[in-house]
């Protein structure tokens, strides 16, 4: 088990921790304060929480080979039901609100799920007309309402602010669900299904696997992750309106990209997600300390998405060459009683078995 | 895992008189298999026999539509793979079903890993398992590298593992060998005989009599959907069962009109494309009909995606009446002279959602448009002609090309290459899944073109079609030309000896 976890974070993870680092030293070395005030050091934790979540939640889908574009709809309807809950029913405490934002989350998640996994359309259609239906729902509900910090009470606002022993309790929450859910896809029957349905959708149904129901599942949590981010953002914000949220949907998606987590499913890990997330934001903070204007921060984390989808693809392609090439000159044989011929590719052939 | 020895003389296996069907297409019309313990069950006949369709009803794939099926005595009718999974049925396919992206240990046990506590995968009982298995079947294979690009072979071992860690007491092998090496053969061979002496019954599909022979203790044959014999492998010969899985006679459904000969127009040269095929060279000339003949998954179709410029090739060169072909260029290939009309219908040469009429002009909009637009009565003029030579009813070049049959679908893919008007016209399958009725006018159809002078290179699994048709077969098998056989000394028998022996034409 070591040696599989081993070699899951030698690839993709890895690299973007290096680069979320490099960034962080860069900012720190030009500004200080970027990690060492009490505010850089907030921030720098703080910030990215949000995204990871709903980074987090749409890295399950898109590993089964699907994609949730609905998540930022969410995250403002669940937001602006957060402070509605708390001025509608005076006295409601904490713990329910988060539950009913995530339940309220869940159920979103499940109508794209029913219609993706079980009606047949491609969920990047589904979730397109999703995002855009909850978003209306949105406008409709709040209009041109805002909830306000005086309308949320003291003990849920100093959540969004508060720490214990220098980390915001927002990331512990989020740190919690991040290990939660890695350990969930790791070593849980379930957790591997989404992973072979995303390799391989003919197989999956060979193999017997509950492809449908496993794809629905996939989507509730993405929807209950944004119903939790959407209750991040009030209480960190002291805020919402019926625009909380745009545009996080594809910014969910180029983290989770960026982490290692392959478009077309299969491969990749909620850590590297939620490290994706991390450097998306970072760098999103630090670019204004080293001098880049507004207008190049959008090209610089297109650059990155872009780039992070051109290495995958060239790994894969050059991988796949070099392994048809070698299966044509030296057929591997079943067992192999010259381990010379085996080294040129198999790597370690001999290794599991004797 | 523990082999509980089933009582020698009950069936594991009895299927009596099963039947399937796809729409009007009827795959398997009465197929009866008896399985004892302890043996391994060759099942052989031609393709589109009804094999594959048999194997995939008792592995939950399809359900029957008649007949019945008994696993050790009590009745079945499974309804998902995971259901005959249960039941202890295991099936190797001809193409194994991996996720490319996991590693071997997750292919073996995906959907039931042995789990601790709280539902936790216990990946060292996993490993420990696989290992086990591994050593006592002799093999080797690194459990922790993803399935991606590993060989047929490799593949194979993940199924076989896969299957004695069901602790399957039935083992289906469609073609495990067709893609394997001598000393793979062997071993798998040696494999499948352990698990007969374990007691289990071992279900193997092949096309290569010598392996047959060589390790089945039973045969039965099908042809046409249907069941034909069942023999123990010591009371037949090869010829007898050759002649069993022909077993008709070439009638005059094939009406090929006599043509002249005459000038060599497409020529091949050692056309070679590592892993695919391998030195491939021929001619066709005007007015014949050549076949390239052979088993499904020979390499056929692959030729004549390389001739045609769609796949590419590493070495060796194709001219057309002199002219060189370029390599990797369809649309160069067109401008030559030279027409592909593929094999899969509806995913390569088909615009289901257009119009008959405009599927029937689309390969040619270049030369009706005027200063780069096209007017519907000029598509629709030149879909009317070639609607008449292909006696489409003109009514329905207005309906979706999805909405028609099989045949009409066959026919508007050939009018659109004729309407190039091609010099060789390369055809893949031609009547695959089309009534018998439609099947005699494409014959007819494609014997017509080579009257008038075009070169023909068909492809074709159909045997008969074969032999009704070409004035000259290649034989093609695992990527290379076998046999050249000329119409008159073709029979069924020594094209299906051909196909399926690497040592040629017996005289």
């Amino acid at each position: 088990m070591t040696r599989l976890l081993g070699q899951l974070l030698r690839s993709r993870e890895i690299g973007i921790f290096a680069a979320f680092v490099i960034v962080v030293v860069v900012a720190t070395s030009i500004n200080p304060n970027f990690v060492f005030s009490r505010d850089g050091w907030r921030d720098l934790l703080l910030t990215p929480t949000m995204l990871i979540l709903v980074a987090v939640g749409g890295a399950i889908v898109i590993i089964t080979r699907n994609v949730d574009l609905s998540v930022g709809s969410v995250v403002g309807l669940s937001a602006y039901l957060c402070g509605r809950l708390f001025i509608d029913l005076p006295g409601i405490p904490v713990i329910a609100v988060f539950a009913i934002c995530m339940a309220f989350g869940a159920v979103l998640g499940f109508v794209n799920g029913v219609l993706s996994a079980y009606g047949k359309v491609p969920s990047l259609v589904i979730t397109l007309g999703t995002m855009y239906a909850y978003r209306g729902v949105a406008v409709l509900w709040a209009g041109s309402n805002r909830i306000n910090a005086s309308d949320m009470p003291d003990s849920f606002l100093s959540l969004g602010t508060s720490s214990l022993l220098t980390i915001p309790y927002l990331t512990i929450v989020c740190l919690v669900v991040v290990l939660a859910l890695g350990r969930y896809l790791h070593n849980r029957r379930a957790g591997r299904e989404y992973y072979a349905i995303g390799s391989d959708p003919e197989a999956a149904e060979l193999y017997g696997l509950k492809v449908r129901q496993r794809i629905l599942v996939a989507f509730v949590i993405s929807g209950a992750l944004a119903g939790l981010a959407g209750v991040l953002f009030a209480a960190r914000y002291g805020t919402s309106n019926s625009q909380t949220g745009l545009g996080l949907e594809l910014m969910a998606v180029g983290a989770a990209v960026i982490g290692g987590v392959a478009i077309f499913g299969g491969s990749g890990t909620v850590y590297g997600a939620a490290i994706g997330a991390m450097l998306l934001m970072t760098i999103n903070r630090a670019l204004p300390i080293v001098h880049i204007q507004d207008f190049w921060q959008q090209a610089v984390v297109g650059a990155l998405i872009v780039g992070a989808i051109v290495l995958d693809r060239a790994l894969a392609l050059r991988l796949r060459r070099r392994l048809v090439v070698e299966r044509d000159d030296d057929p591997p044989v079943v067992d192999k009683p010259d381990p010379a011929t085996t080294a040129a590719g198999q790597g370690s052939t001999e290794g599991a078995a004797s | 895992m523990t082999p509980q020895h089933e009582q020698a003389d009950s069936p594991l296996l009895e299927m009596r008189g099963v039947a399937k069907s796809f729409g009007p297409v009827v795959a398997l019309a009465s197929a009866d298999l008896t399985v004892m313990p302890g043996s391994i069950h060759a099942v052989v006949g031609e393709n589109g026999a009804g094999k594959s369709t048999l194997i995939k009803i008792i592995a939950g794939v399809y359900r029957r539509d008649h007949g019945e099926v008994r696993l050790r005595g009590a009745e079945v009718d499974f309804r998902s793979t995971a259901e005959s999974k249960a039941a202890g049925v295991a099936v190797i396919y001809q193409e194994p079903t991996l996720f490319p992206d996991l590693s071997v240990l997750e292919n073996i046990f995906m959907g039931r890993q042995p789990v601790g506590r709280f539902g936790r995968i216990d990946r060292k009982a996993m490993r420990a398992e696989a290992t086990a298995i591994l050593d006592r079947l002799g093999l080797a294979i690194d459990l922790d590298r993803p399935a991606a690009g590993l060989s047929i072979a490799d593949q194979q071992i993940i199924e076989i593992t896969k299957a004695i860690s069901l602790d399957a007491r039935l083992l289906i092998m469609d073609e495990p060998t067709a893609a394997l090496s001598g000393v793979e053969v062997e071993h798998l061979f040696a494999i499948a005989r352990s698990l007969r002496d374990e007691g289990r019954g071992v279900v193997f599909i092949s096309h290569r009599f010598n392996e047959v022979f060589e390790i089945c203790d039973t045969i039965t044959v099908m042809r046409d959907g249907r069941y034909i014999s069942t023999d123990p492998t010591a009371a037949v010969t090869e010829d007898e069962i050759v002649r069993r899985m022909v077993g008709r006679e070439v009638t005059d459904l094939f009406p090929k009109l006599p043509a002249t000969v005459g000038d060599v127009l497409l020529t091949v040269e050692q056309l070679d494309s590592p892993g695919v095929f391998h030195d491939i060279s021929f001619q066709v000339r005007s007015g014949e009909i050549v076949a390239l003949a052979g088993l499904v998954g020979a390499g056929r179709s692959e030729i004549a995606r390389a001739i045609f410029g769609v796949d590419r090739y590493t070495a060796g060169r194709v001219t057309l009446a002199g002219v060189p072909v370029p390599p990797g260029d369809p649309a160069g290939a067109m401008a030559a002279g030279l027409a592909l009309v593929p094999e899969d219908r509806r995913k390569q040469g088909l615009l289901l959602q257009a119009t008959v009429a405009r599927n029937a002009t689309l390969a040619i909009r270049g030369s009706l448009s005027r200063g780069g637009l096209l007017r519907n009565s000029a598509e629709n003029d030149a879909a009317r002609r070639w609607a008449a030579t292909l006696r489409l009813k003109t009514s329905a070049l207005d309906a979706l090309a999805g909405t028609l049959s099989g045949g009409n679908q066959q026919k508007v893919v050939l009018g659109k290459w004729l309407a190039t008007e091609p010099k060789v016209l390369i055809i893949d399958e031609p009547t695959r899944g089309i009534d018998v009725g439609t099947k005699a006018e494409v014959h007819r159809l494609i014997s017509h073109l080579a009257g008038q002078g075009m070169g023909i290179l068909m492809i074709s699994s159909e045997l008969p079609e074969v032999l009704g048709m070409a004035d000259r077969l290649l034989v093609v098998r695992e990527g290379r030309i076998t046999a050249e056989i000329d119409r008159a000394d073709a029979t069924a028998e020594n094209v299906m000896y051909s196909a399926t022996h690497s040592e040629g034409v017996r005289a």
